[in-house]
């Protein structure tokens, strides 16, 4: 105690201060924030062998051998068993390039292989992981708070409820009515082509959760009878033009041709 | 004894004298024809409008007074928003019967608008608002305008997200006026945007001034319909001074009647079976989320459309003052152009035609090719407006750039309705020409003949009296001509310069053009045949129903031109 008081007014004392401040926040911070999902290590040798062979005969044209990326192709290393089960599991990866964005097409392959490719890409450096089942359980999720949160991270670009939309020069965000949660969980960890990455800092894993839970109560039946593609005024607008008009034009014709 | 209903009557007449009045009434002709109907379908739509309408007064509250959301839609639950807005999620889930006037309301200001505009169009090119209906026809774009200031205002009601977007753009459009833009905004919001005033000034307009206004035009728009008599189609016995038709009382009435019953089913049949404005998926308005495919109504689209082609970054500043040209010109001088163009049309008709009788027959288009082809060069002009405003759906849906879909579209404001006239007055003066020609030889037959000596003729039917008067009855339009700029002693006129403004407009109306056959020319036309068989060229009044028929060979040459 003496010590300090007696030091307390040394030039040194402020820094040394930060110093003990910023050590504090960010020992506090390392605690509270959960460690950024590493993979691999679950991963048997054989697996990643596996991999690696599907990797060489399947991806490495694009991304290079060793994943270290070409000309054509981004650098897989550290993008995670969590982007390559996304890209290949929605079907985007091997990519067929034609369009202004890669696309979604037939998975080719199997639950297995996934794994496999997953486990060998996660080996080349750390990376998110595939989420739990539990981390993307829509039940354990309040659709009301993903609501709000879809609003304002994700409606802009897919729509209210998920629907989809336009982007520029051709590209565009899909549809969410047929991802599965798991799919939801990873995109919004490793944001796929023009999409942001919400990592931790911006959405939570609750909250993408609750957000899992609001998308996957999407594109059913709505109240009020068909929901026209729950894309909005155009639609109904063409709607009324053509089942209102239509029917109503139709039967003034009628009333009229009833007569002279 | 008479019965009650009678005594009623007598007695109401007695003290107003009505019975003459109805008597009057019920003796008016209306005559028959599928397009007079458009304009029913505008009025029964509106009446359904006011019966759902007043059903969503009962329990619509119209504050902005924040309240948190406890109601049956899971996905809101303990969200905060207006009570505007949560008294809409009540009526769609917890009023019996609620959802489904909210989608009887909402289909039925669609529709509404939609026949207005069909409406619009048949008055257009059949040319009936000519003296002396030009003044209903004002009246009735008035009530155009009010439409689209009510479906607006009742769209902004619910205070869900789209909503919201759309008063964000109104009030963006308001301040970009200069000088006075941020007073208006607000003045018109009570403060700055969104406030707490605006949701119930905007109920008080929505069912109060406008529907008022409205009801009262559409009175005004009747009673003018009555008093000029109805407009009718060109056919024999019809002339610009009678009315061929039905009396009002029984048989229109019946019909008319009837009609509003099927008007009233095609809108809850709708509504029952079709969702409409699920305002509980866009949830509650803050100015913060713009969801993908946001738009408004079908009947606002060109607005936003015109904003989505209009550049950004085209403004200008003038002593400290920006005039924002990206905002002012596509959400004011466009819609600007259209209405006026719209409004003022039968005026400028009129002084080019130099026409001052009145016209209760009704023009086929064909026969009016520059009013026909402006008509339609305006609507695709409407149209392709409607389209930027969709460019992002369309541009999901068909898999197209949007960037792409912007500037073609850009390029298409110009160039489309600019070709859609040409081809329009073409395909008129085309048809006109076909016209001629029928009236003059005949419909084809497909018959040929070879005769004694080798020679092969086409056999024509000759038109039926009918037929031939619908062709020729019109009057042929030719440009004005200017008298001399110097009277006949030499003293230059007055008023020369703008006569020569006005022969300028009135050839760009009429200078193409082609005149129906007259009777010298048909008769000309069938005097230098031996078989002919042709009554006399027809003099409108004494046409009688049912024509003859006889075959009649054309003996011109062969390859003579036809
Ligand atoms: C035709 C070339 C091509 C082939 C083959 C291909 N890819 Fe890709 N891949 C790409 C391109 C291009 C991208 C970058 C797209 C983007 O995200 O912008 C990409 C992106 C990825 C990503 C996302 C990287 C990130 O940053 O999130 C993963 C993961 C991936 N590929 C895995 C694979 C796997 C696994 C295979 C083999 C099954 C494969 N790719 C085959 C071209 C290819
Ligand atoms: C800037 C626009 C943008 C935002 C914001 C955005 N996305 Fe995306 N999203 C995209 C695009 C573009 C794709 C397509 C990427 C691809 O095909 O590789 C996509 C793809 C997806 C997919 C893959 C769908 C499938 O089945 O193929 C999911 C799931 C997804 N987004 C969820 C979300 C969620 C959840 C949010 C909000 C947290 C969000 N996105 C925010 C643009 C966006
Ligand atoms: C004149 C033609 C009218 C048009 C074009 C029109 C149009 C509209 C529209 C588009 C909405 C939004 C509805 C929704 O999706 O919830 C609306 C809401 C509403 N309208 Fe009208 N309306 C008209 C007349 C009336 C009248 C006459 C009344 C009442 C007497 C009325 C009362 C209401 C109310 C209370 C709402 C809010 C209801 C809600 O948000 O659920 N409207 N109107």
């Amino acid at each position: 105690m003496n010590w300090l008081a007696a030091h307390r007014h040394d030039r040194r004392a402020p820094l040394l201060l930060l110093l003990t401040a910023l050590l504090l926040t960010g020992g506090v911070y390392a605690l509270l924030v959960p460690a950024p999902a590493v993979a691999a290590s679950t991963a048997s040798s054989a697996e990643v062998d596996s991999g690696m062979k599907l990797f060489t005969a399947n991806c490495a044209t694009c991304h290079g051998t060793g994943a270290t990326g070409t000309a054509a192709a981004p650098s897989l290393v550290g993008v995670g068993a969590a982007a390559v089960d996304f890209q290949v599991g929605t079907g985007r990866m091997p990519a067929q390039m034609s369009g202004p964005q890669v696309e979604a097409k037939p998975v080719q392959f199997d639950q297995d292989q996934i794994a496999a490719l997953a486990a060998y890409v996660a080996s080349l450096g750390p990376g998110p992981s595939i989420p739990t089942g539990d981390q993307v359980d829509p039940a354990q999720g309040d659709p009301a708070t993903g609501m709000a949160l879809f609003r304002t991270n994700c409606a802009q670009c897919h729509n209210a409820v998920g629907a989809g939309g336009s982007l520029s020069q051709g590209k565009f965000a899909p549809s969410l009515w047929q991802t599965t949660p798991t799919h939801l969980y990873e995109a919004m960890l490793t944001g796929p082509q023009s999409m942001p990455v919400f990592n931790q800092a911006t959405l939570t894993s609750q909250e993408k959760r609750d957000i899992i839970a609001f998308v996957s109560e999407q594109g059913g039946t709505q109240p009020g009878g068909l929901s026209l593609g729950s894309i909005g005024p155009v639609s109904e607008g063409l709607w009324a033009w053509v089942v209102g008009l239509g029917l109503l034009l139709g039967a003034a014709v009628w009333i009229g041709a009833k007569s002279s | 004894m008479t019965s009650p209903a009678a005594a009623t009557a007598d007695f109401l007449d007695q003290r107003t004298g009505l019975g003459a009045a109805v008597k009057e009434f019920a003796r008016k002709v209306f005559p028959d024809h599928w397009s007079f109907l458009l304009g029913e379908i505008a009025l029964y739509s509106f009446v359904t409008l006011l019966i759902s309408g007043t059903f969503l007064t009962m329990f619509f509250v119209p504050s902005m007074t924040e309240v948190t959301y406890s109601g049956p839609w899971a996905s809101l639950q303990g969200t905060r928003m207006s009570e505007a807005f949560a008294s809409t999620l009540r009526l769609s889930f917890e009023v019996r019967g609620g959802l489904l006037m909210r989608q009887v309301h909402h289909w039925a200001a669609l529709i509404f608008m939609a026949s207005i505009i069909t409406h619009m169009m048949r008055v257009f090119f059949t040319g009936a608002f000519r003296k002396p209906r030009e003044l209903n026809w004002v009246v009735g774009f008035t009530l155009l305008i009010l439409g689209l200031a009510a479906g607006f205002s009742g769209y902004s009601l619910p205070d869900d997200v789209l909503s919201g977007n759309g008063l964000r753009i109104s009030d963006g459009v308001l301040r970009a006026v200069p000088i006075i833009g941020s007073y208006g905004s607000y003045f018109l919001f009570g403060g700055e945007f969104p406030g707490e005033a605006l949701i119930p000034r905007l109920f008080t307009v929505h069912i109060l001034l406008v529907p008022g206004l409205i009801l009262a035009l559409v009175g005004l728009h009747l009673f003018m319909v009555v008093l000029a008599k109805h407009t009718q189609y060109p056919g024999s016995g019809r002339t610009d001074r009678n009315v061929v038709g039905f009396p009002l009382f029984p048989i229109y009435v019946a019909k008319a009647g009837g009609f509003f019953f099927i008007v009233f089913g095609v809108i809850a049949l709708m509504a029952a079976t079709m969702q409409i404005n699920p305002v509980w998926n866009y949830g509650p308005y803050d100015p913060s989320p713009v969801s993908a495919g946001s738009q408004p109504d079908w009947y606002m689209l060109f607005l936003d459309g015109a904003l989505r082609l209009m550049p950004g970054g085209v403004e200008v500043v003038i002593a400290n003052f920006t005039v924002p040209l990206n905002v002012l010109i596509p959400a004011m001088v466009v819609p600007g152009i259209l209405f006026t163009a719209l409004a003022a049309y039968p005026f400028i008709e009129a002084y080019a035609t130099g026409d001052k009788r009145e016209h209760h027959v009704l023009d086929r288009p064909r026969n009016r090719p520059f009013r026909t082809a402006f008509g339609v060069s305006l609507l695709v002009a409407f149209f392709v407006l409607v389209l930027a405003g969709s460019n992002d759906l369309i541009a999901t849906h068909f898999h197209l750039s949007i960037n792409d879909i912007t500037w073609v579209l850009r390029f298409a404001l110009f160039i489309a309705p600019a070709a859609a006239f040409m081809v329009t007055k073409r395909m008129c003066l085309a048809l006109q020409r076909r016209d001629r020609e029928i009236v003059l030889h005949g419909h084809e037959h497909g018959t040929i003949v070879r005769f004694e000596s080798g020679e092969y003729i086409e056999v024509h039917q000759p038109l039926n009296e009918h037929e031939r008067w619908i062709r020729v009855q019109h009057e042929p339009i030719r440009p004005l001509q200017v008298a001399p700029a110097e009277d006949s002693r030499g003293v230059r006129r007055k008023g020369y310069a703008a006569d020569l403004r006005r022969a300028r407009l009135s050839r760009l109306f009429y200078a193409d053009r082609v005149e129906p056959v007259t009777p010298a020319e048909l008769a000309a036309s069938h005097s230098h045949g031996t078989h002919d068989e042709l009554p006399p060229a027809p003099s409108g009044q004494e046409l009688v129903a049912g024509g003859r028929r006889s075959l009649v060979a054309d003996d011109r040459a062969p390859g003579d031109g036809h």
